[in-house]
């Protein structure tokens, strides 16, 4: 509606305001609108973060206050035994969670956009999404129910034998990996279906003159095209699945023994139950920088700021 | 930082392009039905059971009696209809009546956490929304030195991770005295978030300033401009935000767990998890659960009923979160 008004309006508005941008500052009111969130970005994000590394370096337990011992809690951690655990089960989680999400997600997205371009539809995906993690822990973790569960009832149905989900060791990483692909798979579909709405129609149409099959087109065209927001939303599904906690706390609490202890129910542990704050702090520290390089890697070798657009 | 070019491009098309956008869909020329497309159907078509039929399972749980749940456990209706679980849930069972259907006997009351919820959600949307518009406003709009190296030293906090900031913020929490309050629990993110900033300044900067620029020539303030021009202007964007918002703050579990554990500020993913812990191990009060769940999830699911179409299209890089 305002849109219409506009064009006549800009030529008559444009020579008063060319002299008015040059050097004059709104500082005053800037500081004003800005004050609050500047408060709250000093207090519980550059304040924490500054804090955080310094805990790291000392030994505190909450009583008390933090004693400077160096790098100790960084020694300890690297010959910490269940410090190398948590990080190979999370590692295991990482990879089983994003291969499968990515996979599904794709497969989705190119549905959504070839098939079904509903509103409902992608509605319907996105609901996981919305539910807490602990909501979805807590209805699979009662539809995996060794003894009465949905699922168990129909692989037995199949033939086949119970799976203890939660309670063995071999599966406790992939049960809770597959839960929060189901959570993630519509969410991480529509950040990729937006990125395929991205792609020009000239390309496809280009394409399909010369001859280029479904396949050919996807390798040469789409993926190509797509890579920018792939790499984007690879970028900030891996961050997100470094620190699973809340399904894993609500459901196997980092058991069978220390099968599914995952790094941030470590930390989360060694703060809370533990009362270690210098060591929990490092080892979050170490977390910190396990996402700083997997980020920068991902960025550098899938080459994310490129575009083939140009 | 390459990405915050990539965020740069974003959430405009999100706001603007969705309906903008609509149109020229129609012109893509129409495939003939192959075996390829009803393929493709029926993948669809399993991938929303498979995201409809637990939400299902739910409710069919929550409305069976604990005690004959394991008798039925394949039958698709509710096995032996009952609303005990939900009378658990909410209280509203002695005790004794509650161990009896298969209930933990522990006191548990969901009404108190549907409100807890409600309040501490509520502070966070509000405040957020509001401080983060006027902190965006001022980032896209103003001319002030520096603005745009603290944009993107706020931008770079997205790259923290929570945990990081939740020990000391944890700490100092505890050293306001505000554990177990709901300010304790609100505070964190009553100020601004980096993402509620970028969304909005996002918007603000495709917004025409034509409309600002006459009410400057007529005198008016910066203030009066932002509250009578720009955020009526912005009800959608600043809608969908406190969608998301509001449905983040509800689902939170980590931080609340951290420093709103007593019962009175308990909220409901911390109560359900509590819930979860004292049911008999052996036996589980599984509709009792569901019906928590179900409890829990109701209200975002209403809200989703209700705006879902600004939600989903909101969703494209915006959806860094």
């Amino acid at each position: 509606m305002a849109t219409t008004e506009i064009p006549a309006r800009s030529q008559a508005a444009a020579p008063a305001r060319a002299p008015r941008k040059r050097g004059k500052s709104d500082l005053a009111t800037a500081l004003v609108f800005i004050t609050p969130a500047v408060v709250g970005f000093i207090v519980f994000y550059l304040v924490p973060t500054i804090r955080g590394l310094y805990l790291s370096f000392t030994n505190y337990n909450l009583f008390g206050s933090p004693v400077w011992i160096g790098l100790t809690n960084y020694i300890k951690i690297v010959q910490d035994k269940l410090f190398w655990n948590a990080m190979a089960v999370t590692g295991e989680y990482v990879v089983l969670n994003i291969a499968f999400q990515t996979v599904f997600a794709l497969g989705l997205a190119l549905l959504m956009y070839h098939v079904a371009k509903s509103t409902i539809v992608r509605g319907v995906l996105l609901l996981p999404y919305l539910v807490a993690n602990v909501i979805v822990a807590l209805l699979w973790f009662w539809m995996l129910d060794y003894q009465i569960g949905i699922v168990n009832q129909v692989i037995e149905w199949l033939g086949l034998p119970r799976v203890a989900f939660f309670g063995s060791g071999t599966w406790a990483i992939p049960t809770i990996a597959f839960i929060n692909v189901w959570r993630h798979m519509g969410y991480t579909a529509l950040l990729l279906f937006a990125g395929l709405q991205a792609i020009p129609r000239n390309v496809y149409e280009v394409a399909a003159l010369d001859g280029a099959g479904a396949w050919k087109t996807f390798w040469k065209i789409t993926m190509p095209l797509l890579r920018p927001v792939m790499v984007l939303v690879l970028v900030v599904t891996v961050i997100g699945s470094f620190q699973i906690f809340d399904t894993v706390a609500v459901t196997t609490n980092g058991g069978p023994v220390n099968a599914s202890r995952v790094i941030q129910l470590y930390i989360y542990q060694k703060a809370f139950t533990e009362q270690d704050f210098g060591y929990a702090s490092a080892l979050s520290v170490i977390l910190f920088a396990i996402l700083g390089v997997v980020a920068f890697l991902q960025m550098k070798f899938l080459r994310g700021n490129e575009s083939e657009l140009g | 930082m390459t990405t915050t070019q990539r965020l740069d491009a974003a959430p405009a098309g999100a706001a603007n392009g969705g309906t903008r956008r609509r149109p020229s869909t129609d012109r893509r020329p129409r495939r003939p039905v192959g075996w390829g497309r009803i393929g493709a159907w029926a993948v669809l078509a399993l991938a929303i059971l498979v995201t409809v039929v637990p939400f299902l399972w739910m409710i069919r749980t929550a409305l069976s009696s604990n005690h004959s749940l394991a008798a039925n456990s394949a039958s698709l209706l509710p096995a032996d209809f009952s609303w005990g679980a939900f009378k658990r849930v909410f209280g509203m069972q002695s005790p004794e009546e509650a161990l009896a259907q298969g209930g933990s006997g522990a006191a548990i009351n969901f009404w108190l956490y549907l409100r807890n919820s409600f309040i501490v959600s509520t502070m966070v949307t509000v405040a957020q929304v509001f401080f983060s518009a006027l902190a965006a406003y001022a980032f896209a709009r103003l001319q002030w030195p520096g603005r745009d190296k603290v944009f993107s030293l706020f931008l770079a906090t997205l790259l923290v991770p929570p945990i990081f900031t939740a020990l000391p913020n944890f700490l100092l929490i505890k050293n306001l005295g505000l554990l177990n309050t709901f300010l304790g629990i609100a505070l964190p993110t009553m100020l601004m978030t980096p993402f509620a900033i970028f969304f909005l300044r996002q918007f603000f900067l495709g917004m025409s300033r034509e409309m600002e620029e006459a009410a400057k020539l007529d005198g008016a303030s910066h203030l009066r401009i932002f509250f009578q021009i720009v955020a009526p202007n912005a009800v959608g964007p600043i809608a969908t935000l406190s969608l998301l918002t509001f449905i983040a703050a509800w689902n939170d579990y980590f931080w609340p767990l951290l420093v709103g554990q007593e019962d009175k500020v308990r909220v409901l993913t911390v109560g359900l998890s509590v819930f979860k812990s004292q049911s008999p191990q052996g036996a589980p009060d599984w509709s009792g659960l569901m019906a928590a769940t179900l409890v829990a999830a109701l209200p975002i699911l209403i809200l989703f009923l209700a705006f879902g179409k600004k939600v989903v299209n909101s969703i494209g890089f915006s959806g860094i979160k």
